[in-house]
């Protein structure tokens, strides 16, 4: 595609326009409606500048949803373009940057952001703190992953999309197989967001090890909690070699180095070696914080323990370890000799166990136990039957001799879907259905609920698990299309119905919350599902403070054994409270780093390095502000809380 | 702000506690990052194409010169956190002025050093060798300049506020993180350029 390479606006695709048209229609109207109604001083004391971590988590989670309709429609799209056999929907180069795009967004913008906005709800409120840590550097993390995903997304019409695949493989990524600025894009814009990413890990673990409400001994946090503190770990040390390996790659594309090059002594199999040794923990970032949002509900709603709490944590960990161990199974073919390959399938062969171990805690939760049939519930019960088949399939693909056979073809493609859709994305939806009333005071409807699920689970299947068959027929993954003589067309046509169903499916969620904000009961309680721990001790909504008195924990589920023992979980008088204030610097500095990405992607050096020194600048304010926060008076909470319906 | 006065002035306050074990967790998270570097170096150290080879390349005086800089600093920024906790606050103040001194007189040996290699027609754009050294050094330094702008910020507020519960906290932060650039040092000394010199 000649025409790609010089052009600013990508003016030739008539999608593109069209998208380029509703984007700017779709802005426009929202800045109107902001001035129409006022709202631009409630956003910016309300929103932009908040440092509460149960606001930061609602955009969090806000984005995720826009990135989800985003990388859907990409989804859309590459069903619909191999739906018939020679179809010409979209053009082969169209097709690598959607194929690409789909790929970055539903896992570092969509998946991501979603478990990092329900984390930043949720567990602070678990463990009875007050907010995070770091309640400033929350609010960076949030707006430095926010302008990335925008730079991400304006790729398509400024400059053109990223076409090398989600994994942008060296040679093909390099400049000279990737002329287009879209690999700048990636690596500039991922860069800026992992940054984000790697201070919410620290921040994450420093609230989780220190800040632990009175007598909450680590085996005493819940299991969410506990999942979000290994993930945290593993962002921490997995981020690191993303940050090089982006690094390198800008640098090679852009500075003329020589780390991924072909000749002058460069190996293009080092990128995917750095890519995976993240890549692969990432997949367990997404995963593990699922594992836990299920231990929750599933033993919410069968109205029982969490079977077997401690092989539970033991069996995190050990995924944790084995995570940054089995990097070298996504390239069996690359190469590297029997002996390599023999290690890298037995070690990924071993997180089957603790998987397993896992997967057999919940089936004994379930056991006897007085099951009620929720939204959420509906999510986790699915959940462990099709996540078993993408675990199975995996296994299959762990085997290093048989996976010369499965590699780069549509089973693979099938194999992650079926782990990462039933792991993470119904897990993030049920979390979402789950803490919805938590954070805004009601229920999102049951019924269409139910409806979107049973959409959503069934064309998930119909979708997906003709793949597995068509990768066994030897269909190879990221082909834009194929001749009839294949006999893929039936199939790909089968897949292509349960795209269009899942898609259904979203929007009835989406249509949900529109009906629920408007027509759902309020809550008074609290506490609508009768659960078991922490967060659902205080008001629903949570007020900014989260609790007027910090409470006391003596058991796992502390506040269940509250409610079944008519025991107070809090004592004394309410104190003063003392809160961090709120600061558009995150903002502004955030927008710093975009329009410095901005320009480094096209080159641009003077503004690049002026936009730079900007950063610089707002870390150096921030080094001499002298801001401790403030206080809320007792007579403050107590009207507060009086409000709220009650002392809590 | 509730100040414990049995411990030191830095760790007195729960945010200064909160602080310390963050910063912490960022430096094994820098580790990470510089363990990918040295990765990527060992990977590609024998890749130099038509360049110059790290035998060719290394020359022992500057770098010993900076050893002996960065070593030393790293030192009298130590006894500057021990005056600190004796609440000396001009024996402090001039341990870390030195500190700087010497970090300053680090990287302008390590600018001469990279003026040299270009000379000898080493850039960054040489080979797979030259990249991945040039790197991993410019990583290293790139971490000492912003270290010297860091310090100099953090000396203006001691010198304007005092030994508070706050400064105090970010001069002891700003020693863990200069003792750890200490460290990385002492690796690629040993692993990049005495090894590259054998």
């Amino acid at each position: 595609m000649e025409s790609h390479e010089q052009q600013f606006l990508i003016l030739n695709e008539p999608m593109i326009v069209a998208a380029m048209i509703s984007i700017v229609v779709g802005a426009l109207s929202l800045v109107i409606g902001v001035t129409y109604f006022k709202k631009w001083g409630y956003l910016w004391r309300e929103w932009i500048t908040t440092v509460d971590h149960k606001k930061i988590g609602v955009m969090y989670i806000l984005v995720a949803l826009v990135m989800l309709f985003r990388g859907g429609v990409d989804a859309l799209l590459m069903r619909g373009q191999t739906a018939m056999p020679e179809n010409g929907l979209l053009d082969a180069q169209h097709y690598n940057e959607i194929f690409t795009t789909h790929g970055v967004i539903m896992i570092l913008f969509m998946a991501m952001p979603f478990i990092i906005g329900l984390m930043n709800v949720v567990t602070p409120l678990q463990i009875g703190a007050r907010d995070v840590a770091f309640p400033r550097l929350n609010s960076v993390s949030f707006w430095l992953f926010a302008v990335g995903a925008g730079l991400f997304n304006i790729s398509f019409i400024i400059g053109g999309s990223p076409d090398a695949g989600w994994s942008a493989y060296f040679p093909l990524a390099s400049l000279e197989f990737s002329p287009t600025v879209g690999n700048n894009y990636y690596a500039i814009s991922l860069q800026i967001a992992g940054l984000g990413t790697l201070m919410t890990g620290i921040n994450f673990l420093v609230t989780i090890l220190k800040m632990r409400a009175p007598g909450m001994t680590l085996m005493k946090m819940p299991m969410f909690t506990w999942s979000i503190l290994i993930t945290n770990v593993i962002i921490v040390f997995a981020f690191p070699v993303l940050t090089v390996a982006l690094a390198l790659m800008t640098m090679d594309r852009q500075f003329g180095t020589k780390f991924f090059a072909m000749q002058d002594g460069g190996m293009d199999m080092l990128w995917a070696n750095l890519f995976w040794v993240w890549g692969h923990p990432e997949v367990y970032i997404v995963i593990l914080p699922a594992f836990g949002i299920y231990s929750e509900i599933i033993s919410t709603f069968a109205r029982k323990n969490l079977y077997g709490y401690k092989s539970m944590v033991v069996s995190m960990v050990a995924i944790s370890l084995l995570s940054f161990v089995v990097w070298a199974h996504h390239f069996y073919t690359m190469g590297h000799g029997v002996m390599v390959n023999s290690v890298f399938s037995i070690t990924t062969m071993l997180i089957a166990v603790p998987t397993g171990v896992k997967i057999f805690n919940w089936l004994l939760t379930l056991h006897k136990g007085k099951i009620s049939f929720t939204t959420p519930m509906l999510y986790s019960l699915a959940f462990i039957p099709i996540f078993t088949i993408g675990g199975v399939t995996g296994v299959m693909l762990a085997m290093a001799s048989a996976d010369y056979q499965y590699h780069n073809t549509m089973f693979l493609v099938a194999h992650f879907h079926y782990v990462l859709i039933p792991g993470t994305v119904f897990a993030v939806i049920a979390g979402f259905h789950f803490w919805f009333p938590k954070v805004f005071g009601f229920r999102l409807n049951e019924k269409l609920g139910k409806l979107a699920f049973w959409f959503i689970t069934i064309s998930f299947n119909v979708a997906f698990f003709p793949l597995f068959i068509l990768g066994l027929n030897g269909m190879t993954r990221r082909m834009y299309t194929y001749s009839e003589s294949t006999g893929y067309g039936p199939l790909n046509m089968l897949s292509f119905v349960g795209a269009v169903g899942l898609g259904i499916g979203f929007i009835i969620l989406v249509y949900n919350l529109y009906w629920s904000i408007r027509y759902s009961p309020r809550d008074e309680t609290g506490d609508p599902w009768d659960a078991r721990s922490l967060e659902w001790a205080t008001h629903g909504p949570v007020p900014f403070y989260n609790f007027a008195r910090i409470p006391q924990v003596n058991e796992l589920d502390a506040f269940w054994h509250a409610k079944k023992h008519n025991k107070q979980l809090w004592s004394g008088p309410i104190e003063k409270i003392h809160m961090p204030s709120n600061s558009g610097m995150p903002f502004l500095m955030s927008g710093a780093f975009f329009a410095a990405g901005f320009c480094l992607v096209f080159s641009w050096w003077i503004p690049t390095i002026i936009f730079t020194i900007l950063i610089f600048v707002f870390m150096a304010l921030r080094s001499f502000e002298q801001d401790h926060g403030y206080y809320v008076s007792v007579e403050e909470v107590e009207r507060i809380e009086r409000e709220l319906g009650g002392d809590k | 702000m509730k100040i414990d006065e049995s411990l030191p002035l830095e760790y007195s306050t729960e945010e200064n506690r909160l602080k310390i074990l963050g910063f912490w967790i960022f430096l094994g998270a820098e580790i990470a990052l510089f363990s990918t570097l040295f990765a990527v170096y060992f990977t590609l150290h024998n890749g130099h194409g038509n360049g110059p080879s790290a035998e060719e390349l290394f020359k022992i005086t500057p770098v010993m010169i900076e050893t002996v800089l960065l070593l030393t600093s790293s030192f009298t920024i130590g006894l500057g956190i021990h005056a600190m906790r004796l609440g000396l606050k001009k024996a402090m103040m001039t341990f870390f002025v030195i500190t700087l001194v010497l970090g300053l007189g680090f990287l302008g040996t390590e600018i001469y050093e990279f003026v040299e290699y270009i000379h000898e027609g080493a850039t960054i754009q040489t080979s797979a060798f030259t990249s991945s050294l040039m790197t991993l050094l410019g990583t290293h330094g790139a971490h000492v300049t912003f270290g010297l702008f860091w310090g100099t910020a953090i000396l203006i507020q001691v010198a304007k506020r005092g030994l508070t519960p706050e400064t105090a906290n970010k001069s002891f932060i700003f020693s863990l993180y200069w003792h750890f650039l200490d460290v990385v040092w002492i690796f690629i000394f040993s692993f990049v350029y005495l090894k590259g010199m054998m």
